[in-house]
């Protein structure tokens, strides 16, 4: 009995993170427009949701062409890394009290590592596709990252101090008295920030930058390939809203009167939301401009609330 | 450091504002006219498909001067001048290609006669090219156009049969060059 749980999560959490993923293409399309005072794609079914589907069919349909001047091997498996540590990353939200895939004691550190092997993806496709604009977008991927990631473990740590534990479902149990946000103010703000960027979502989305680099990393990429890259980012779109959802906003809980995913799914609907809504308002910054408030603002921030946190949680102790 | 931390507060509460003013649009109706099942409303006056009109008693209003194909920047309009048995100026053939047309409305503002006229009809897609180009018979409509009432051969001093000299409207009674009295 227990062993069919697992594989029923597995395959919901499978099934469900991908169909979530097709369907906020179509979303964040209808979304844009909706904040921008058009319409958006409406065609396709009802208010256009066939669109998700028209989306697959062409892309399956389309030649699953190589460059002939691009490293193969590499330009093939790249856009697998995405897809594989997105939905790795997946594996430690916890979706009820009892109800998770894994419960690793270093939940926390899986789902960063998961999220930092992801970025291999847009190096490798930018490196290996042997074209200009992709290695420009590759490049700044990479001096995205190491901005970012620095800032981005920091600041879970003070979330790490309060609940003294790096489980995600430990973190989500020692919320039931009041949700992180509001001890972490600053260290939910900085992992906000370094979780768009992570995702490479507007405003951070320099490695592809449509208006300046064609595609940035997926320049040459078309077709299935193309695809799994897409569904990948909107799959780490998801991933962070769940780990905002998680961390800061208490996971599933919620009043009792509704199972506990549905609080997750809402609470991690917002925060797409809240993705779609920058992408609608916000210019993108050059890359200097985001390496320069990682490192001179973002970094001392969570350096300061990780100190000030420490320091709290120390003289509670004593 | 001082001035670069309140720097950073005010371009924080910036973007801030921007989300605010971005979120505001979720209460505002889209723009989007959806065209085929919702037409626009065009003027009367909007320049499309180009028509050739007639005057009040159903006679083309076309005298062929070519003031329209002179006026045309891109040479769409191609017309051949012939004349009738009573005298009136036709033309022989009378072709637009709307391939070309760039609906600019010179031609009729070059007309004198107000035969050429633009229409508000702008539907004018077609899978074959060759099928853009538009000879009198698909040119020619039945009415007036936007000017009803008036006819040139009426108001104009030429003769046809039926209308000899001085017999326009408003045309005074032509000159006897041999008489001496004032």
């Amino acid at each position: 009995m227990e062993d069919l749980l697992i594989y029923v999560v597995i395959f919901g959490t499978l099934i469900g993170a991908m169909t979530y993923a097709a369907i906020l293409v179509w979303f964040e399309r209808r979304m844009l427009a909706w904040w921008q005072d058009r319409l958006g794609p409406n065609r396709v079914g009802p208010f256009g949701i066939g669109l998700a589907l028209a989306d697959i069919l062409k892309l399956l349909a389309k030649e699953d062409w190589v460059p002939p001047f691009a490293d193969k091997k590499v330009f093939v498996i790249a856009p697998c890394f995405v897809m594989i540590a997105m939905l790795m990353g997946f594996a430690v939200v916890p979706y009820g009290p009892e109800t998770y895939i894994a419960d690793l004691n270093i939940g926390l550190l899986f789902f960063m590592g998961m999220t930092s092997l992801a970025v291999y993806a847009v190096l490798l496709g930018g490196l290996s596709s042997n074209n200009k604009f992709s290695l420009i977008g590759g490049l700044r991927s990479a001096a995205q990252m190491v901005s970012y990631e620095v800032f981005m473990g920091l600041s879970l740590m003070g979330v790490v101090m309060l609940s003294g534990s790096f489980s995600l479902v430990d973190i989500v149990e020692s919320q039931q008295d009041g949700w992180f946000v509001i001890s972490q103010f600053f260290g939910f703000v900085v992992f906000v920030v370094a979780g768009i960027a992570e995702s490479h979502r507007l405003p951070f989305d320099l490695p592809e930058a449509e208006q300046e680099l064609v595609g940035g990393f997926h320049t040459e990429y078309s077709g299935m390939k193309f695809g799994i890259f897409m569904v990948g980012e909107y799959l780490g779109v998801i991933l962070i809203s769940a780990m905002i959802a998680t961390i800061f906003f208490g996971g599933w809980i919620g009043p009792g009167f509704l199972p506990p995913i549905f609080w997750l799914a809402a609470k991690t609907f917002c925060f797409v939301m809240f993705f779609i809504l920058l992408r609608a308002a916000m210019p993108r910054p050059r890359y200097d401009q985001l390496m320069s408030l990682g490192w001179k603002v973002m970094l001392p921030i969570t350096l300061v609330n990780l100190v000030v946190t420490g320091g709290v949680v120390l003289w509670m102790n004593t | 450091m001082i001035k670069g931390i309140l720097d950073l507060i005010r371009n924080t509460f910036t973007q801030l504002i921007t989300l605010k003013m971005v979120l505001h649009h979720t209460f505002s109706p889209p723009d989007t006219v959806q065209y085929p099942e919702q037409m626009p409303y065009l003027p009367p006056r909007y320049r499309a498909r180009i028509i050739l009109t007639r005057d009040p008693d159903g006679e083309e209003r076309c005298v062929s001067c070519n003031l329209c194909a002179v006026a045309c920047p891109v040479d769409c309009i191609v017309l051949q001048k012939t004349e009738s048995e009573d005298g009136r100026w036709y033309p022989e053939f009378f072709r637009i290609n709307f391939s070309r047309c760039v609906m600019c409305g010179m031609c009729e503002e070059a007309c004198p006669t107000y035969a050429i006229q633009l229409t508000p009809d702008f539907e004018m897609c077609e899978y074959d090219r060759s099928n853009m180009v538009y000879e009198k018979e698909h040119l020619l409509i039945d009415g007036c156009g936007k000017y009803p009432g008036y006819s040139f051969w009426n108001v104009s001093g030429k003769t046809i049969s039926g209308k000899d000299k001085g017999e326009a409207e408003n045309e005074a009674e032509p000159v006897d060059v041999r008489s001496l009295m004032p």
